[in-house]
């Protein structure tokens, strides 16, 4: 499994928050994708309508999960291809490691995958001296400069042509001030070798069709294409949520993937891929094995409040739209997945105690659950997950709050369990406040409250409140 | 004024309003009472639970919602000038509730009485929305922002903009951006301070960018947010509530 830095949250985000360069990639995601969402739903024929489709075929595909991988399962294999169910990441790099031993593989080229993210693959591989070569652009920067994604759909959102300019001039030996054109075209040529002499092609799933057994892979690059068809041996690895039943909703998601993705009606290749070359077909792999991982997803599935989270397309949007993404980037939370799909799935997959932070990580102000094709209600999974760590009512392993926390919000709840105790904490806060006030406003509080006054005054409390005011009367 | 027949509508004035804003509170009575509404106010209110809900308490955030329940049951409507604790009311309940379906029903039946103060005045008083504009020469410049559970939970965008518009002598200016979080948040803003004051400064930019002079919300709770952060950084731009608007409308 990938290294887990849940923990780090809070130091993370504070190193991307001083960082100018980053926080000026960030804005570009509303201006750019987050419009382009909003400019092709509006464009889209009932728009609304797909969304709620969607949904429909989502929660009918996961409440009836197993049923479909079964027929997925059955017929890849009809198709002649090689079905494995891996219960964790680890099965999931065994099986992937086994292979390429017996085929003697030296040289992998991969297209993008998150759920190879979660199983570290490249550095798996690695350790067995086989070379994993990333051939989406931007997850080969990302690889180059030995990081993992940044964001599900761009992983090198976070890097400037300065930093590609570095990077290549190190790896390539391109010129250190070479132009975007002169760049792309050293990673092509750089790309292409590795193509011709790969042994293995690893990819990920957008969508497998359970009826067909067909894998769908969406990209704007034909890497997706290359990494399918032209080794000798196709690994296609899952999560076990990425199953849709019919080549029918195809049509549904997508339109709302691509749209909500990036802007685009439609990507530049949409590739299907159903078992390895036929005897009649001249081109593709002798060998596709379509590897099914679970790797914490069932607790997902077990957990009804929660199960939504398995209705996720990885389209990105909600990274786009929330607020807090664009301020902390996509490192800071501390696992694969990031943004507040991230801050739902991450602590379940790996650990909530260890990644309470990222819950808390959220305004609430729901702008991922507007942004979302599938309607994925965020918010209030963060909610729910927030309540599991303060109390873990249906699931005490997830109970992980500080004490001082929990003292202070008794202290409160005594403060308004009525008026009377209203008017007590009026008071006493009116006496602690004395000192600090000035002209009514509070420029500077002691912790927990100075980060507050860091940013901005707070009111003072008032002498006479609503109720009194009331009492007295009202002036119209 | 408004043509609707009067009615009576119970108010309730939210915590921080109370505690920390009471004019918000004064001009809430005074722009329902000028549009015939016959105010009640119950001494006895406290808070709705939000605070605790939001930070997972929800132990603590129970007790105060039932004794909401219990205060505001049957009654036919509760006016409260904040979306956010109208949508604590109105959604949240019913995820607090979850696990009882007796309470989850009444907090449903009293929910659907529940408004927030631009709802109410345009979806159910049908306020007037041609006043005689006599004296409209002096003109405020002012710019709105989108509190986010009143756009996302409570789907009303288009109420408070129609008042302002509305409203004689006033200006609106659109910000960019009007509809992203100021970064408030609630117990957000106070456990991670440095993200929610870097959204805080967007917010704040965008309002300057306007050139208004007032920045007008219905949520006191993000006004006491972006006006703490105009204060701070001595911009003379005011933070101001609808009600506190639309107060000066009638006066």
């Amino acid at each position: 499994m990938a290294e887990i830095r849940t923990k780090e949250f809070k130091t993370l985000a504070a190193d991307t928050l001083g960082d100018d360069a980053v926080q000026k990639h960030l804005k570009t995601l509303y201006s750019g994708f987050n419009q382009g969402r909003l400019q092709q739903a509006a464009a889209t024929h009932n728009w609304e309508d797909l969304q709620d489709r969607a949904r429909q075929i989502k929660a009918h595909t996961i409440e009836n999960l197993d049923h479909y991988l079964d027929m997925a399962a059955e017929n890849v294999e009809k198709a002649g291809g090689k079905i494995f169910f891996a219960k964790d990441s680890a099965a999931a790099t065994r099986y992937v490691l086994d292979l390429a031993k017996k085929k003697g593989v030296r040289s992998v080229i991969k297209g993008k995958s998150m759920l190879s993210e979660e199983m570290d693959l490249n550095a798996n591989l690695a350790k067995e001296e086989i070379e994993a070569v990333e051939t989406d652009l931007g997850e080969y920067l990302v690889q180059l400069a030995g990081q993992t994604p940044y964001h599900i759909i761009v992983p090198a959102i976070h890097m400037s042509k300065s930093d590609v300019n570095e990077l290549f001039h190190e790896n390539l030996g391109t010129d250190p001030h070479a132009g975007i054109e002169e760049l792309a075209s050293a990673a092509r040529n750089e790309l292409r070798g590795k193509f011709i002499q790969a042994d293995m092609g690893i990819t990920g799933a957008n969508f497998v069709v359970a009826e067909t057994g067909t894998l769908v892979l969406v990209t704007n690059e034909g890497n997706g294409r290359m990494s399918t068809s032209m080794p000798k041996t196709h690994v296609a690895i899952m999560g076990m949520e990425k199953i849709v039943p019919s080549m029918e909703d195809m049509g549904t998601f997508l339109r709302l993937l691509i749209r909500s993705a990036t802007g685009q009606r439609i990507s530049s290749y949409v590739t299907m891929v159903t078992g390895p070359r036929s005897e009649i077909e001249e081109d593709g792999p002798d060998e596709f094995h379509l590897v099914i991982v679970d790797n914490g997803r069932s607790k997902l599935l077990a957990d009804p409040h929660l199960r939504e989270a398995l209705y996720c397309i990885r389209c990105g949007a909600c990274l786009n739209a929330c607020p807090v993404y664009r301020k902390v980037g996509g490192h800071s939370y501390g696992w694969v997945y990031s943004g507040p799909i991230g801050a739902v799935v991450s602590p379940v997959l790996t650990n909530v105690p260890d990644a309470k932070d990222l819950p808390y990580a959220s305004s609430l102000c729901g702008a991922c659950k507007e942004a979302c094709p599938v309607r994925i209600d965020l918010p209030r999974m963060l909610l729910y997950l927030r309540s599991e760590v303060t109390e873990g009512n249906t699931d005490p392993s997830r109970k992980s709050s500080s004490p001082f926390e929990k003292i202070a919000m008794k202290a409160w709840k005594t403060s308004v369990s009525g008026p009377s105790m209203m008017r007590l904490a009026n008071l006493i806060g009116r006496f602690v406040q004395m000192p600090l006030a000035k002209k009514g406003r509070l420029r500077r509080l002691p912790p927990p409250l100075s980060g507050w006054t860091r940013h901005r005054s707070f009111p003072s409390i008032s002498s006479s409140p609503f109720r009194a005011r009331w009492k007295k009367g009202i002036n119209s | 004024m408004s043509q609707s027949p009067p009615k009576n509508a119970s108010l309730f004035v939210t915590c921080v309003v109370d505690q920390f804003y009471p004019e918000v509170g004064e001009s809430t009575v005074r722009v329902l009472r000028r549009n015939g509404v016959d105010v009640e106010f119950d001494p006895a209110q406290t808070c709705c639970g939000q605070p605790a809900f939001n930070s997972g308490y929800w132990k603590e955030a129970r007790p105060l919602a039932e004794r909401f329940l219990d205060m505001y049951e049957g009654v036919e409507y509760v006016v409260m000038p904040s979306g956010s604790c109208a949508s604590m009311v109105r959604i949240f309940y019913q995820e607090l509730f979850h696990n009882d379906p007796a309470l989850l029903q009444r907090a449903s039946a009293v929910g659907s009485h529940v408004y927030e103060l631009s709802e109410f005045l345009v979806d159910v008083l049908c306020w007037d929305k041609n006043p005689e504009s006599g004296q409209s020469a002096a003109s405020t410049r002012v710019t709105y922002h989108e509190a986010c559970h009143l756009r996302r939970e409570l789907r009303a965008t288009t109420q408070a903009r129609e008042l302002i518009n509305s409203t004689p002598g006033v200006d609106l200016t659109e910000m960019e951006q009007s509809e992203v979080c100021c970064g408030f948040g609630g117990t957000f803003s106070v456990k991670y301070p440095d993200i929610s004051g870097a959204m805080l400064d967007e917010k704040l930019t965008h309002i300057r960018n306007t050139g208004a002079d007032a920045v007008v919300a219905c949520d006191i709770t993000c006004l006491m947010h972006i006006g703490g952060g105009l204060e701070k950084r001595n911009i003379p731009i005011r933070a101001l509530h609808l009600a506190e608007l639309l107060d000066k409308r009638g006066s």
